[in-house]
């Protein structure tokens, strides 16, 4: 990280007098990077308690750097999971707070703020608050997806599911296009808690858009009948930064040819480790080491649901036109809005993009950004690095609302980020 | 088990008393900062700890209270067979230089103070025919050492003290176990720079829970130290007056 970075277990100690708390930094922009003039921000990791857990009303209190890892490694082997999941466990309460992060269930159970009762702030004046749905709502509403802004969140309060097994059953198949994509994320929403599907970048004109549909829900017993509890999996390990030749066109068009290709039968179906099943990318240690020296950026952006399938081709054409900028996309169909006021996903079609970064990122992402904001669509700023103001502007008509709320609580803006000069235009 | 902690709040002692959590052992903890103890109690709790975690306040700076939270912890355990201490201060060489009385503040704590701590805490076990007593030293107190002069003395004191009581008492069912980590990343070496073999609070724990259990008399953690620490131990004088570390 630029700067310093400080770690304790005393979070109210840590927090006193920084601009910013960060947890296992897994947000791929500079979100959790304290602003350039004071370079110094609060790591949450070692407050990593739990405060309660309530099995009756499956309630967890926590500390707010204890991480999915932990959580699960504590209350998976008893039955219970989190309502609201992203694709990696490295990530800490106060960032699933912060990033509002959403799953492979968001058209169903919204995001991981849907499930928070309340969280406790330490607000810029110092006071340490506890906001929720009925006490200081304001704050609540804007500290969720509020990117750790309007205070450094100490503990937070939230719900949990009791799943029927550890083991997961999963549905995969073979889809030729982006069109026959929407209709099959349409129709397994209808039956599967678990939606989302990976899309071939490198495919272009009557298979643009093809790639493998996965659907997935908790196994029952009787489905994992005989399985032990899953055994955490050996995870291979990039050893140092690959030269860019890795991943470069011809070889990723290799991968994805072969990805879909082997995809047989078109329709898979088996009972497979929750792990592989929420956490892919956890499974490949340092993966972002592949991306070589200049490393790789995130993008993710919703085109709304009223856009239909057209605004997503015409997205998808924009990105496919600049052959090889990015290989893989995830694609997963968003459900309502949640109360966050600056929570990511909105009713529509969700589209996130690895980028390996070269000259030309800011460009793409201009361009990307340009064809989103004529559907009305916006990004996630937990996956942003390159957004500029004037464009994230245009995306949040529920900015001002997140400002008022902000200012409120933070006058002289003590809580900043990197990204939030970067996008917001607070003073460096 | 029936294990009581000092220390249990930070670092290597939250990662050793999560680790005896896991498996269903009943803990107490002692500390300086009530509640501080009560919010590690409840994670212990959810952890897994057998019934409620009890807490009481204990200070190292303060050996007049030893007694009583010592019986405190008696009472909720119903007579503790393993008592951890991982409390202690640290500094830099530069600081305690620096200032005198922290320096006279951490010989106290680190030496005096947790070796009262031991006494009172080995008759009792002994009263009831035995038990473990396992206290976090360092390889800091293996040898003179210039980053290390001051915490490493008290470090040596404190594992001599150690070994002696393991001679005297083994054979009366009192088992001393001395863990000698090495460089552990935790908020205790927070800023320092970490050299080659830096350790993991949890790897250490998971050592050091391994020697409780077998009753092994010293265990350096990360296991790689032992190594480090026997060659360290073979220099020659003229060769550490000429080393950094």
């Amino acid at each position: 990280m630029p700067g310093r970075e400080l770690r304790s277990e005393d979070l109210r100690e840590l927090t006193r007098d920084v601009p910013i708390s960060r947890g296992l930094g897994r947000s791929y922009g500079d979100a959790s990077l304290p602003p350039p003039s004071r370079p110094i921000a609060a790591n949450t990791t070692l407050a990593n308690r739990f405060l309660s857990f309530d099995p009756e009303t499956l309630t967890v209190r926590a500390e707010a750097g204890l991480s999915l890892v932990g959580l699960h490694a504590v209350l998976l082997p008893r039955g219970y999971f989190v309502k609201v999941s992203p694709g990696t466990q490295f990530v800490t309460l106060g960032g699933a707070v912060a990033a509002d992060i959403h799953g492979k269930n968001h058209h169903v159970a919204g995001c991981f703020g849907a499930h928070v009762k309340s969280v406790t702030l330490r607000v810029a004046d110092g006071r340490i608050v506890t906001c929720s749905r009925e006490s200081e709502s304001d704050l609540f509403r804007a500290t969720i997806g509020g990117m750790g802004l309007t205070g450094h969140i100490l503990e937070v309060e939230f719900g949990m599911q009791r799943v029927s097994s550890p083991w997961i059953l999963q549905e995969s198949e073979q889809i030729p296009n982006i069109d026959a994509f929407l209709e099959a994320l349409d129709a397994a929403a209808r039956d599967w808690p678990c939606t989302m599907g990976w899309i071939d970048c490198l495919a272009r004109g009557r298979s643009m858009g093809r790639g493998i549909l996965i659907r997935g829900r908790w196994a029952t017993a009787a489905e994992a009948a005989g399985r032990p509890f899953p055994k955490p999996r050996l995870r291979p390990t990039v050893p140092f930064e690959m030269p860019e030749l890795v991943l470069s066109w011809p070889t990723v068009r290799l991968f994805n040819e072969g990805l879909y290709r082997q995809h047989i039968p078109r329709v898979r179906r088996g009972v497979v480790h929750p792990h592989a099943f929420w956490y892919p990318l956890d499974e490949i240690k340092d993966w972002n080491l592949l991306y070589g020296r200049r490393g790789l950026t995130q993008y993710q952006c919703v085109i709304p649901r009223a856009a239909g399938s057209r605004g997503v081709r015409a997205f998808l054409e924009v990105l496919t036109a600049r052959g090889g900028a990015s290989f893989l996309a995830v694609i997963k169909d968003c459900g309502a809005e949640g109360l966050g006021l600056l929570s990511f996903p909105m009713p529509g079609t969700s589209i996130a993009l690895d980028i390996a970064i070269r000259d030309d990122t800011q460009a793409l992402v201009d361009a990307l950004n340009g064809r989103v904001l004529a559907e009305g669509g916006r990004v996630y700023l937990a996956k942003d690095n390159f957004t500029r103001a004037e464009h994230f502007r245009l995306m949040e008509p529920r900015l001002a609302e997140w400002q008022r709320i902000r200012r409120a609580w933070d006058p002289d803006l003590k809580l900043r980020s990197a990204q939030s000069v970067r996008v917001l235009g607070d003073p460096a | 088990m029936k294990a009581l902690i000092l220390g249990a709040t930070k670092g290597i002692g939250r990662a050793l008393a999560r680790q005896i959590a896991a498996r269903g052992d009943s803990l107490f903890l002692l500390g300086r900062d009530l509640e501080d103890l009560e919010r590690s109690a409840r994670d212990l709790e959810v952890r897994g700890a057998k019934g409620t975690v009890g807490v009481a306040r204990c200070d190292l700076a303060d050996p007049a209270g030893f007694v009583k939270a010592l019986d405190a912890a008696d009472r909720a355990l119903a007579s503790f067979d393993t008592v951890i201490v991982t409390a202690g201060l640290f500094a830099t060489q530069d600081k305690l230089e620096a200032d005198a009385s922290f320096t006279a503040s951490l010989l106290h704590a680190n030496f005096t103070a947790t070796i009262l701590f031991c006494e009172e805490a080995r008759k009792r076990l002994l009263a009831r025919g035995g038990g473990t007593l396992v206290v976090f030293s360092s390889v800091a107190g293996e040898r003179g050492r210039k980053p290390v002069i001051l915490y490493g003395a008290s470090k040596a004191g404190l594992s001599a003290y150690l070994e002696g009581l393991d001679h005297k008492f083994r054979a009366q069912g009192l088992k001393t176990v001395c863990v000698k980590p090495g460089f552990v990343k935790t908020s205790m070496t927070e800023g320092l720079p970490p050299p080659p073999f830096a350790g993991e609070a949890d790897d250490v724990a998971r050592i050091a829970l391994h020697a409780i259990d077998r009753g092994t008399p010293v265990v350096y953690a990360p296991r790689i130290w032992a190594l480090v620490m026997q060659v360290i131990r073979l220099m020659p004088r003229f060769v550490m007056r000429r080393v950094g570390f």
